[in-house]
């Protein structure tokens, strides 16, 4: 008995091994018989990860744009759920490998893209911006983020704000904290007045990626909006002292962190906001419509410290996949996108706020209200943690090297782990 | 043409089964290897051959030696995984064997949960453990921190050194039932006269066990182990839902997988050969023993 389930293992074993492969070759998942394939479709398939939740409402919103927009087209959803968008990006890989793209998809606007351009999996858009007037309605700051040699090739639908400090303000009142720490010294200082109440980690945070988050805050706070942005085109060294200064201070932020942070998620981390255990929280605004959602009132929020008018931003985007079979239901549905019609029906329902710079405060709840006033105002820097400042792989290894860090604590090893890992996927 | 006639139709039956075979199987590993020793790192696809660049980069090259410290994690996971499941497995098939009252019903008990998938109770034990301690602790914690026996608490996964055996915890629990039913057929399959045998020599209890029995259970305990290993090396969905993907816990199976999401081809079809070949260490000799054991009968 034994024997024979043991030759049945042995096959199997050899189906996983190869499973990889599998994978890189894996046929389409069935979107290919759509009966798309005539030059005179007026289906534009929009391949996103939207599938429930505020996600699906902006999405739905932007549909309902798209019909009295786009008259004549039709709008095919080509959600692939799941896995915070890890699964559609596998569905996706293998679809633009066969030469068989939708005509739009979803993509973290910035350098995540930068794969997908090297392929030529994707077209140039530049012309379009200009014509539908999208360089004068995104700040200066977001066009000079999305521009790759000279040319742009995805359409914002929405912004996140990544640096943001979220409070429990019942926490910090009963701790005689009354003001938002303008700089790390200060923010120490307020960390251990909630200490003494004996509130023993004031920071929540999770794993890796929430705590690459906030060793991104603490960069731009050391080094500045410029010389952090330069951090991932290659003209910042990362191993300048600045760098070597802010893994001290997030070594030291870590000390006042709960020490389960590798075993909790976001949503995890907040919940010891919500319930007093932990005074702070660095996490995107897509926070704000959480707390809301889960009906926490009692939340306050500020610019981590010391990142003055930094707005570390992230968004969603769209793109004209190469091969196309719709490109000009493509150009509509972008077109939409961009719109301050179609982003403000997108924007008010998923709780982000508009790239662009037009959009009326007055549609939008009170803290997207702030985020549109600084939108205006501040300087963009991307973020590593959410793509836009750096491409999947190079997400992928700080991800590691921030959990490594997190159980070893070792200064020097992370700072070498990050300097290479810049050094192995930095444009060239 | 008799030749033919005779296994000319067992050829024919057998075929699909072999054709599906060379395709997706070895067809997919011989695939696999290709890409291995190229320089696929992104989408942009394969500019050309890199011989074992790949290989070596793994081992001498990875940031942080990423790699190492999974292999590390792995064979943390597999040493803790079989030892504890072989021996609860004996201990339960030797109680049963013994003649505990009710065996069908801790027959099924002990089996049963093995039937739950390992995302299933992965989800479960991620929660039974919950790595805080005092008054926030959750999960075996509470449970150690309410029957006063705080000095058991424990951090279980996420401690940097010996997570790894915390994580085989639950693969444990899920197979030692597995295992005690292998060496139950085991003991069931031994012939009575032998144990008769013995009791007429005027043999102990601790002798029938000790020189008639267990020499008898070696090839039974093989297939245990081998069976076990192989599972262990490809762990994959326990880890995934118990802890995600992530520094502390992460195995090859898993670096796999997170290389793959990064588009870096050659570097996953790598990590997927070595991993393919340890798992072939260990079963390949086992294949050949048994063959000339059944030779020999």
């Amino acid at each position: 008995m034994a024997f024979s389930t043991l030759k049945g293992g042995g096959r199997r074993a050899a189906v996983a091994a190869v499973s990889v492969a599998a994978l890189l070759t894996a046929t389409a998942c069935g979107s290919s018989d759509d009966g798309g394939g005539d030059s005179g479709s007026k289906k534009v398939e929009v391949f996103t990860w939207w599938a429930d939740g505020g996600e699906k409402a902006g999405l739905d919103g932007l549909v309902a744009q798209f019909g009295t927009a786009c008259a004549g087209q039709t709008f095919e959803n080509g959600a692939v759920a799941g896995g915070a968008g890890a699964n559609a990006k596998s569905v996706l890989a293998s679809r633009l490998q066969q030469g068989d793209p939708p005509d739009t998809f979803q993509a973290h606007a910035g350098a995540e893209l930068q794969d997908y351009i090297l392929a030529g999996q994707v077209e140039d858009i530049s012309g379009d911006y200009d014509s539908w007037g999208l360089k004068q309605a995104f700040p200066q700051g977001l066009i000079d983020n999305l521009t790759v040699e000279g040319k742009i090739y995805s359409v914002p639908a929405n912004i996140h704000r990544a640096n943001v400090v979220w409070t429990n303000k019942k926490v910090l009142a009963d701790a005689g904290v009354t003001a938002a720490p303008t700089d790390l010294a200060g923010f120490f200082a307020a960390m251990d007045k909630v200490k003494a109440k004996g509130i023993t980690t004031p920071l929540a945070v999770g794993k890796d990626w929430t705590q690459l988050m906030l060793f991104e805050s603490v960069l731009i706070t050391n080094l500045g909006a410029e010389k952090f942005t330069g951090l991932w085109n290659g003209s910042t060294d990362w191993n300048d002292a600045a760098v070597t200064k802010s893994i001290d201070d997030f070594k030291k932020l870590l000390t006042y962190t709960n020490t389960d942070r590798d075993a909790l998620d976001w949503t995890d981390a907040e919940k010891l906001v919500m319930d007093g255990k932990a005074a702070y929280q660095l996490m995107g605004d897509w926070e704000a419509a959480d707390l809301d959602a889960k009906g926490f009132k009692d939340y306050g929020y500020f610019t981590f410290p010391g990142n003055g008018t930094t707005f570390q931003w992230l968004a969603d985007s769209f793109v004209l996949p190469k091969g196309a079979k719709n490109a000009d239901g493509t150009k509509c549905w972008l077109k939409t996108v961009g719109s301050a019609e179609g982003q403000k029906a997108f924007n008010t329902k998923k709780g982000s706020i508009p790239a662009r710079t037009d959009a009326s405060p007055a549609d939008y709840p009170a803290y997207q209200q702030a985020a549109m006033a600084d939108w205006k105002s501040a300087t963009q820097v991307p973020s590593c943690a959410h793509g836009s400042a750096c491409s999947q792989g190079w997400q992928g290894a700080a991800n590691s090297a921030l959990g490594a860090f997190s159980t070893n604590q070792d200064a020097a090893a992370l700072q070498k782990a990050l300097a290479s890992a810049a050094q192995q996927f930095v444009k060239k | 043409m008799r030749r033919l006639r005779q296994w000319g139709p067992g050829l024919l039956l057998l075929s699909p089964s072999l054709i599906l075979l060379a395709v997706f199987v070895y067809g997919l590993i011989a695939w696999t290897t290709k890409v291995s020793v190229s320089d696929e790192h992104n989408a942009l696809g394969s500019k050309g051959f890199v011989g074992l660049e790949n290989y070596t980069k793994l081992f001498t090259d990875d940031i942080n030696d990423r790699f190492v410290h999974s292999l590390k994690n792995l064979l943390i996971f597999t040493v803790v995984f079989l030892v504890g499941a072989m021996l609860f497995g004996l201990l339960w098939a030797f109680l049963l064997e013994r003649g505990v009252r009710g065996e069908g019903i801790f027959r099924t008990v002990y089996l049963f949960p093995m039937a739950v998938s390992f995302v299933a109770s992965g989800v479960v034990w991620r929660w039974l453990m919950n790595p805080n301690k005092g008054e926030n602790a959750g999960g075996l914690n509470a449970v150690f921190g309410g029957l006063g026996l705080d000095f058991l608490q424990n951090t279980w996964w996420t401690n940097p050194d010996w997570g790894m055996a915390a994580m085989a915890m639950p693969a444990i629990w899920q197979l030692s039932g597995y295992v005690m039913a292998l060496f139950l057929a085991g003991f069931r399959g031994i012939p009575q006269e032998l144990r008769e045998a013995a009791a007429v020599d005027g043999a102990s209890t601790y002798r029938l066990y000790r020189n008639v029995i267990f020499p008898q259970l070696t090839p039974v305990a093989l297939s245990a182990l081998i069976i076990l290993g192989h599972m262990s090396m490809k762990m994959f969905d326990l880890i995934m839902s118990v802890s995600g993907p992530q520094w502390l816990t992460e195995v090859p199976a898993v670096y796999v997988w997170q290389t793959l999401l990064t588009s870096d081809y050659a570097k996953a079809a790598a990590i997927s050969i070595i991993l393919l070949l340890l798992v072939a260490v260990v079963i390949v000799p086992y294949l050949i023993y048994t063959n000339r054991a059944e030779k020999n009968t």
